[in-house]
């Protein structure tokens, strides 16, 4: 680890000197890194696949759909936007200013890390890193060591497309992690669970670096099948898709739990069950198209989830395991307890709990009674609850009648709140959250007012409250004598 | 936390200071922070714990972790009910906070003359006004502020549409400085309420006249439901951070900061540190020597004795100028507060005994003092200190490595001004960054290569007032920024909405993933990703 140590503040270094040589700054520099990015997914989308089936059985469409694909419009996006993004914002000032001018520029941090995760080693590595390019910062990035194989290929393929003096990447696990953390960074990007984010925010206090945490949480679901009864077809397979077609259910935006009434919570596990069987066949180990567990630590955690007496009890579909495998039937439950852990802690993986209400109006009152989770997702045509579900809870973001989704709107902010983490990003918003906005005021030595300075006097007194309400006429009046007091 | 980083409270903006454990050891200091017992008694000063005494009776003597905890309980319950949320509540704490700083501009300027013997029209041109039109104009806005922003949506969602909406954050706590103690309590909580929140404000001990007028002033104009303050110093600030806020906004050093921000952690609360920092000034020498000298006599001495995060810290100039501009500012010093400044109505004083000693030590120390050419002058039991002078004080002097807080104005000279962006460079960054040239490459460089929370060219903290530019600092001189919109900004959060409809669902979005959809995927996949997403997302090639 002395070793590790040493190459850690080697890197830093380094970094440090490319940035304060200016290179990252111009916007040349980041559009060819940017390009770079693009060029590395599409020369190396097999083998980008390969290693994601390797650590995760994800199939390679899923693959493409979810990480590469996606880098590829990020990395563009920023590309052909980043022109608009770098210039300056002008701000008006008051005329009492003038001739000075106002302006925001924005500036990069410095030497930034970002810490992923390992359900899409790919793009939540990718992503981060475009907006910290974009921005003109050097970056350090350290994959996930849960999914070993993107961790060591990004490992060898980023350095041999993007410049290494600027843009480096380290693997390991927390003992590395907590040698990063002990360096001071000008920003750290974080992608991963509370219980480490809160590790990583104290961390950052010691060197007052601000922090943007990607975290999850528990995303509900509220299905209102009053008024979606017609599209029930769609709504079930884009639960579906959002919970088992997803890295089966690994990811921080996944569908966690329904909310549903329980005069159709019957019909919907029997609208649903038909679906997974198109999914993913009548075995589904063997489709090929359901990720699976990670690692064997996080395939006892869902086995221990669902062996809870009460959760097994209310099984009513699924509920297979092959622990050599690592994989976990998609599996959904009805109405399992709610002191039960599993509905009280992000599941993380293939079960989908659905719990019931008498009245669907209820499910604001029981996402409220939990942690603000990174998304809702609410099927429903009724403008009313729509309102309520904006207005009453709180959340990351609201996508109304699809789910996941929203995570490729990059007009939209993307990033929790409360227990869902801190800050945002993607598109703009990805070049903002690496970018300090820097205030500057251009003002002239040619023009002085007297009435800032002291001595003080009731003439300055008043000269002050007039300008203060920017009644410029009165300030005229004042100068020429005519206003006494 | 620690008991030794409680107690660093009180130190307030003070960077870092040797002997805080001596010092901490001392029981008083633990009690009331460092004004209240080490200045001595003047009639004012007795005035003032007149006023302290009379709010602290009515308070529960002791503010303890329980305490605390029953307080957000109940302000959370409160903000819960959504009553905060309504745009008509805002408006009308906004409207109360205009009111209250119309009827009690006396009160309030008599409490900042008691805190700091601040002039009343500083008091007035730098806290009331600023924080009134702040407040007027959060009124004016409001409902463009509160309006939800809509966003193009890509075709990758189509056919959708998409809004971002702002929503409160919840319950905040402010923590405010004594060094505008009225400036920075009031202008955070515009931001709180106009976006929505609950909040709690503490204002700072070391300011105690404003202090107990903030809480009296709360109670009576504003919605004791959802708007409290509490008054008090270590222990009642530990008990405060130990709880679970939405948002904490603090005032401060960075030391303290670092105590706040870890404090959030536990809780993954967002953070915004107002810090400070050893904001320079680089003087060319092609300048207008007058008004240069009169800007920074105004964002050093007139801008509260130098008591200020923003006032200029330090000034660098070439080595030939130097003499020129000392004359300057000496010439204008005495236009502006007489032949005598310690007699002077228009300087502040410094704030307590414990910061007129820290600086007298900073006078004090080898390498410094004998560098004084102006000032220098201090008289202990009226915490008054003159406008000071020095000409290339040692770089290893504690006045040239922390934050200096005071009526101090070390000059250091280079040979090229150019030289002085390096010397600006190997600090850590800034609050504000001044220059003073007409030179226009030398403007643009300065605003390219020093990093600082905003910068000011030929002029100094004016642009703080300007409420279209974000006010904040970065690195060791903060996280996040505030001011206008963006005050209403930093206690929202921006929560993106996407409506999709049921009316295109392609099946190549979801399993089983056939070599037909991979093949289809792959093809647009190199052609145009634009198109292949939405065949994902929307409309499919009959896959």
């Amino acid at each position: 680890m002395e070793a590790m140590k040493e190459t850690v503040e080697e890197s830093l270094r380094e970094m440090r000197e490319t940035f304060a040589s200016g290179r990252t700054r111009s916007v040349k520099w980041r559009k060819t890194q940017l390009g770079a990015i693009i060029e590395m997914v599409k020369d190396n989308e097999d083998k980008m696949c390969d290693v994601l089936f390797q650590d995760l059985g994800k199939h390679s469409t899923e693959a493409f759909r979810d990480e590469l694909g996606f880098v590829i419009r990020s990395a563009t996006t920023a590309l052909n936007c980043l022109d608009k993004w770098v210039v300056p914002k002008k701000t008006s000032l008051p005329l009492l200013f003038y001739p000075a001018k106002g302006k925001v520029i924005s500036e990069p941090y410095g030497t930034v890390l970002v810490l992923s995760s390992w359900n899409f080693p790919i793009s939540l590595s990718l992503d981060p890193l475009i907006g910290a390019i974009s921005a003109g910062n050097t970056v350090l990035l350290k994959s996930s060591e849960l999914s070993p194989n993107a961790s060591a290929f990004l490992a060898k393929i980023i350095p041999s497309y993007l410049d290494n003096k600027a843009i480096k990447v380290i693997e390991g696990g927390p003992d590395v992690a907590t040698i990063l953390l002990k360096q001071q960074w000008d920003k750290i990007f974080f992608t991963g669970s509370p219980r480490i984010g809160k590790i990583i925010l104290a961390a950052a206090a010691e060197h007052l670096t601000p922090v943007t945490l990607e975290l999850g949480g528990k995303c509900p679901t509220i299905v209102d099948h009053h008024s979606v009864s017609k599209d029930m077809k769609s709504v079930v397979k884009r639960i579906s898709g959002g919970k088992w077609g997803s890295c089966s259910g690994q990811a921080c935006i996944a569908v966690d739990y329904i909310l549903v009434e329980q005069s159709f919570a019957s019909s919907l596990v029997d609208m649903l069950k038909p679906v997974i069987k198109t999914f993913f066949g009548d075995n589904p180990k063997e489709s090929g198209c359901l990720s699976r567990i990670v690692s064997k630590k996080h395939f006892e955690r869902l086995s221990r989830l669902l062996n809870d007496p009460g959760v097994k009890a209310s099984i009513v579909y699924g509920g297979s395991m092959d622990e050599e495998k690592l994989y976990i039937e998609p599996t959904i439950l009805l109405d399992p307890p709610l002191h039960s852990e599993i509905m009280n802690e992000e599941i993380f993986g293939p079960i989908l709990p659905i719990i019931t209400l008498r009245d669907i109006q209820e499910s604001i009152g029981f996402i409220k009674s939990k942690p603000k989770p990174l998304a809702i997702y609410a099927f429903t045509n009724d403008e009313n609850l729509k309102t309520r579900i904006l207005s009453e809870t709180s959340s990351g973001s609201v996508t109304f009648n699809d789910v996941m989704i929203q995570y490729m709107c990059d007009a939209l902010p993307f990033g929790g709140v409360g227990e869902s983490g801190i800050g945002r990003y993607h598109g703009k918003y990805s070049f903002e959250c690496f970018s300090h906005d820097k205030a500057i005021m251009e003002g002239s030595l040619a023009m002085d007012l007297e009435a800032r300075y002291p001595p003080w006097n009731n003439f300055k007194l008043n000269f002050i409250r007039l300008a203060f309400r920017e009644d410029y006429f009165k300030l005229v009046l004042l100068m020429l004598g005519l206003i006494k007091k | 936390m620690n008991n030794n980083n409680t107690l660093c409270f009180s130190e307030g903006f003070c960077r870092s200071r040797p002997n805080v454990a001596t010092l901490a050891n001392s029981p008083f200091l633990i009690s009331g922070g460092y004004s209240s017992n080490t200045c001595n008694p003047s009639p004012l000063k007795l005035a003032c714990y007149a006023t302290l005494s009379a709010v602290v009776k009515k308070q529960t003597p002791a503010f303890d972790g329980k305490e605390a905890a029953s307080l957000v309980e109940d302000l959370r319950s409160n903000f819960n009910t959504g009553r905060t949320k309504s745009y008509e509540w805002r408006i009308s704490q906004l409207q109360n906070i205009v009111r209250m700083i119309d009827e009690k501009e006396r009160s309030i300027t008599e409490a900042l003359y008691q805190d700091l013997s601040k002039p009343e029209l500083e008091a007035f041109l730098a806290e009331i006004s600023n924080t009134k039109s702040s407040c007027m104009l959060a009124i004016k806005e409001l409902k463009n502020w509160m309006a939800s922003e809509t966003v193009k949506t890509s075709v990758t969602t189509f056919p959708s549409s998409a809004e971002i909406v702002s929503e409160p954050l919840g319950v905040v706590l402010v923590i405010s400085a004594w060094n505008f103690p009225f400036l920075l309590s009031i202008e955070p909580v515009i931001g709180a309420i106009a976006a929505g929140n609950a909040v709690v404000l503490k204002p700072s001990e070391i300011s105690p006249a404003t202090s107990s007028l903030l809480a009296k002033l709360f109670s009576e104009y504003l919605d004791e439901t959802a708007i409290r303050v509490i008054e008090g110093g270590v222990p009642e600030t530990t008990a405060l951070l130990d709880q679970k806020w939405d948002k904490i906004f603090f005032t401060g050093g960075a030391r303290v900061g670092r105590i706040v921000m870890t404090a959030a952690a536990k809780n993954l609360t967002p953070v915004v540190l107002e810090l400070g920092g050893k904001c320079p000034a680089l003087v060319d020498s092609d300048v207008n020597l007058q008004v240069v000298a009169r800007r920074i006599i105004a964002g050093k001495w007139a801008c509260n004795n130098g008591q200020a995060c923003i006032g200029v810290d330090y000034v660098i100039t070439t080595k030939d100028f130097a003499s020129k501009l000392i004359d300057a500012l000496k010439t204008e010093l005495e236009s502006f507060f007489g032949k005598i400044p310690l007699e002077s109505k228009d300087l502040s004083r410094i704030v307590n005994s414990f910061h007129f000693k820290r600086l007298e030590g900073m006078l004090k120390e080898n390498g410094v003092a004998n560098k004084i050419v102006h000032g220098g002058q201090t008289i202990e039991d009226k915490l008054k200190i003159s406008p000071t002078i020095l000409l290339d004080v040692a770089e290893e002097s504690s006045m040239m490595r922390e934050e200096i807080f005071g009526p101090l104005l070390p000059i250091i000279t280079v040979e090229k001004i150019e030289d002085g962006v390096q010397v600006i460079r190997s600090k850590p960054k800034p609050l504000a960054a001044y220059l003073f040239t007409d030179n226009k490459e030398l403007q643009k460089q300065f605003v390219q290569d020093v990093a600082a929370g905003g910068i000011g060219i030929n002029d100094t903290v004016l642009h703080v007032t300007v409420k279209d530019l974000p006010f904040g600092g970065v690195g060791e001189s903060g996280i996040g920024a505030y001011h206008g919109k963006f005050s209403y900004d930093t206690f929202s959060h921006k929560k993106g909405v996407l409506y999709r409809s049921f009316v295109a669902d392609s099946d190549i979005r979801y399993p089983p993933y056939t070599p037909k959809k991979k093949t289809v995927l792959k093809a647009l996949l190199s052609s145009n990703i634009f198109a292949a997403i939405l065949a994902f997302f929307g409309f499919s090639q009959n896959s």
